[in-house]
C-alpha cells in the first residue's frame, strides 16, 4: 500500500433548500480509487466542478468520504485518534495565499505548524530555517507577509506546511491565482522539494504545463478519474483532452495538428527542445 | 490613500523601554494610570509628571507622537474641564452672568485635566513601544490565570491576532470594491451624511461577504496545520523575564511606594 490509498471514495455534498429541506445531492467524488506511492510527484487535473479540490480535502481529513476509505500511510481518515498525525503527515496548500498565511511575520507564520504540534521552541527555530531556506525565502523571514508578491506568499505557504515534516504535500490549485512568474517560481521550489527532499507532492491543478514533470496524472471529470497515466500518455490523447475541456499545451497542440496532416512527428510532445529535435529528425 | 491608515501606531526605534517584556509594560500602564487615581496633591502631580518624562525620555520616541494621542481627546477634555469648572459647588471666584467659577471647581477641573492627559499619554507610551503582536502574546500570559474560571484566554489572543493580520488585506479590498464601484459610477463624495452612508451599503456588502469566505477559508488553513486551540501548543517566541524587566518591576514599585506615600503624608 503507498502512502496514499483510496478505496472507492465517495463523496456526496447535499444540497438544501432555505428551510433546510433536501433540495439535491450532488457527487463530487466517484468511487475513485487511486494509490499513490512515497515519492512521487502526482498531478490531478480536472476542469472547474470536476471534485479534484474535493478529492484533495480527503487525504488531509478536512472532509471525510460519505462511502468508501482513504489512508493516510496505513492510517483511516476516519479515524479520530490519528486526525492529528494525518493532519501532520500530510500538509495542505491552498489556492489564496492571503487566506492561509496567520502569522504577521514570515518567519511566525511558517512556526505555527510546529507551534501547534507542540515542538519544542529550539526545534521551532531549526525547522523554520531551514524550511524557509529549501524555498529560499530565508532573506525575507522578518518580513511582513502584507508586502510580498504572490507567489512569495505561496513559497511562504509551503514552507509552513514543510516545516511540519509531512511525508506528502497536497496543493490544491496553488498558482491559480498567481501571475506567470509566481506560477514559475512557486512549481520551481515543489520540485526542488519532491527531488531533494523525497517528500510526495500531489499537485492539483488546470495549467498542463505545470504537470510535465510529474510521474504520474490522473485527470478527473465529474467526480471520476477519466484518464491516468504519464504525461506523455496523457498529452498524446489529444482529442480526449479536449472533450474534458482541457487545453493542451501549445506545443504539443500544434505537434499533434501536424502530424494529422501527415508530418512524422511522434505523439506526445510536451516541450520546445523535443519538438524541435523531432522536427530536425524529420528533415 | 486608504492604505496609509496605520493602526497600533507602533513607534520603531531600539531604546530600554522597547526591549521590555509586554507583561512589564501592561502592568506599568495599569500602575501607572491607578496611581494618578491613588494621588490628590500637587506633590503627587510633580512625581507623576517626572516619572513620566524619564519613561518618554528611555523610549526614545519624539514627544510630538504622544501629542498626536492627545488630539483625539481634546474634545472631551474641554468637556471635563468646562463642566468640572462650572458646576462643582463652593466658594465662589468669580461669576460670569449665571455661571459661577468656584475654588473647588478650579481645583477639580485643572486635576483632571492633568489626570487624563497623563493618562493618555502613559498608555500610547505603551503602544508606541511595543508591536500588536507582543502586546497580545503579553496579554494572553498575564491573563492566563483567567482560564480557570474558564475564560477562552488563547482564543480571545488568537482572535486579536488575526485581526491584525487581516487589517490590511481587509482595507486594500475596500479600495479595490470602492475603486470598482466609482469605476461604474459610484459616488461616494458628493452629498449629505446620510447620502453617504446610503452609498456605503453597497460597498459593505461585498466587503462582508468576503470576509466571511476569508474566515472560512483561514479556518480550514488553520485546521489543515493541525491547529486545535491552547491545548499541547508550544510557542516559537516565549515571554521571559530578563534582568532589565527585573528592575523594571522594581522601579514600578518604588514609584508606586511613592505614589501611596504621597497621599498619606501630604
Amino acid at each position: 500500500m503507498g502512502i496514499i490509498k483510496t478505496d472507492k471514495l465517495t463523496f456526496e455534498y447535499i444540497r438544501r433548500d432555505e428551510e433546510g429541506n433536501v433540495e439535491g445531492i450532488t457527487r463530487a467524488v466517484d468511487e475513485v480509487d487511486l494509490d499513490i506511492r512515497q515519492g512521487d510527484f502526482i498531478a490531478i487535473l480536472g476542469h472547474n466542478g470536476s471534485g479534484k479540490s474535493t478529492l484533495a480535502k480527503h487525504i488531509n481529513a478536512i472532509l471525510y468520504p460519505t462511502e468508501g476509505t482513504v489512508w493516510v500511510d496505513g492510517m483511516d481518515t476516519q479515524d479520530e485518534a490519528h486526525l492529528w498525525d494525518i493532519r501532520q503527515e500530510a500538509g495542505m496548500v491552498f489556492q489564496n495565499p492571503d487566506n492561509q498565511i496567520i502569522g504577521q511575520m514570515v518567519e511566525e507564520d511558517v512556526g505555527f505548524g510546529p507551534e501547534n504540534m507542540g515542538v519544542p521552541t529550539k526545534e521551532i527555530w531549526e525547522r523554520v530555517e531551514e524550511s524557509l531556506k529549501a524555498v529560499g525565502m530565508y532573506e525575507f523571514r522578518k518580513h511582513s507577509p502584507n508586502k510580498l508578491s504572490g507567489g512569495q506568499k505561496q513559497r511562504v505557504s509551503i514552507a509552513g506546511v514543510i516545516a511540519m515534516h509531512p511525508k506528502c504535500i497536497i496543493l490544491d490549485e496553488p498558482t491559480a491565482m498567481l501571475d506567470p512568474n509566481g506560477r514559475k517560481e512557486v512549481i520551481r521550489a515543489v520540485r526542488a522539494l519532491n527531488d531533494v527532499e523525497g517528500i510526495t507532492v500531489v499537485l492539483i491543478t488546470h495549467y498542463m504545463e505545470e504537470i510535465i514533470h510529474a510521474d504520474q496524472v490522473f485527470v478527473m471529470d465529474q467526480g471520476h478519474i477519466a484518464m491516468e497515466g504519464t504525461p506523455r500518455e496523457i498529452f498524446s490523447r489529444v482529442d480526449e483532452l479536449k472533450e474534458l475541456r482541457l487545453d493542451v499545451p501549445q506545443v504539443t497542440l500544434l505537434a499533434h495538428e501536424l502530424r494529422e496532416k501527415g508530418v512524422d512527428l511522434p505523439e506526445g510532445i510536451l516541450t520546445i527542445e523535443e519538438f524541435v529535435e523531432a522536427l530536425d529528425r524529420c528533415r | 490613500m486608504i492604505r496609509d491608515i496605520t493602526l497600533g501606531q507602533y513607534y520603531q526605534a531600539d531604546s530600554v523601554i522597547h526591549r521590555l517584556d509586554p507583561r512589564v509594560k501592561l502592568v506599568a500602564t495599569i500602575g501607572f494610570i491607578i496611581s494618578l487615581f491613588v494621588v490628590d496633591s500637587w506633590v503627587g502631580y510633580v512625581v507623576a509628571a517626572l516619572f513620566l518624562a524619564c519613561m518618554i525620555k528611555l523610549s526614545k520616541v519624539p514627544f510630538r507622537y504622544m501629542v498626536k494621542g492627545m488630539r483625539a481627546i481634546v474634545f472631551i477634555l474641554m468637556i471635563t474641564v468646562v463642566f468640572n469648572l462650572f458646576l462643582t459647588p463652593g466658594e465662589p471666584l468669580v461669576t460670569v452672568w449665571k455661571l459661577t467659577i468656584t475654588k473647588q471647581g478650579l481645583r477639580t477641573a485643572v486635576m483632571m485635566a492633568v489626570r487624563l492627559s497623563f493618562l493618555i499619554v502613559g498608555s500610547s507610551l505603551m503602544t508606541l513601544t511595543t508591536t500588536p503582536n507582543s502586546l497580545t502574546d503579553g496579554m494572553e500570559k498575564l491573563m492566563k490565570p483567567l482560564k480557570y474560571v474558564k475564560v477562552p484566554v488563547h482564543e480571545i489572543a488568537m482572535m486579536m491576532s488575526i485581526a491584525l493580520r487581516f487589517i490590511p488585506i481587509l482595507l486594500e479590498e475596500t479600495d479595490k470594491i470602492m475603486k470598482a464601484q466609482i469605476a461604474r459610477g459610484a459616488d461616494f463624495e458628493s452629498g449629505n451624511l446620510i447620502k453617504k452612508a446610503k452609498a456605503m451599503v453597497p460597498l459593505l456588502v461585498p466587503l462582508f461577504i468576503s470576509a466571511f469566505r476569508r474566515a472560512n477559508d483561514l479556518a480550514m488553513a488553520m485546521e489543515a496545520r493541525c491547529y486545535r486551540g491552547g491545548e499541547h501548543r508550544t510557542k516559537m517566541k516565549p515571554l521571559c523575564y530578563h534582568a532589565a524587566d527585573r528592575i523594571a518591576y522594581c522601579v514600578l514599585l518604588v514609584y508606586f511606594a511613592g505614589c501611596v506615600a504621597i497621599r498619606i503624608f501630604f
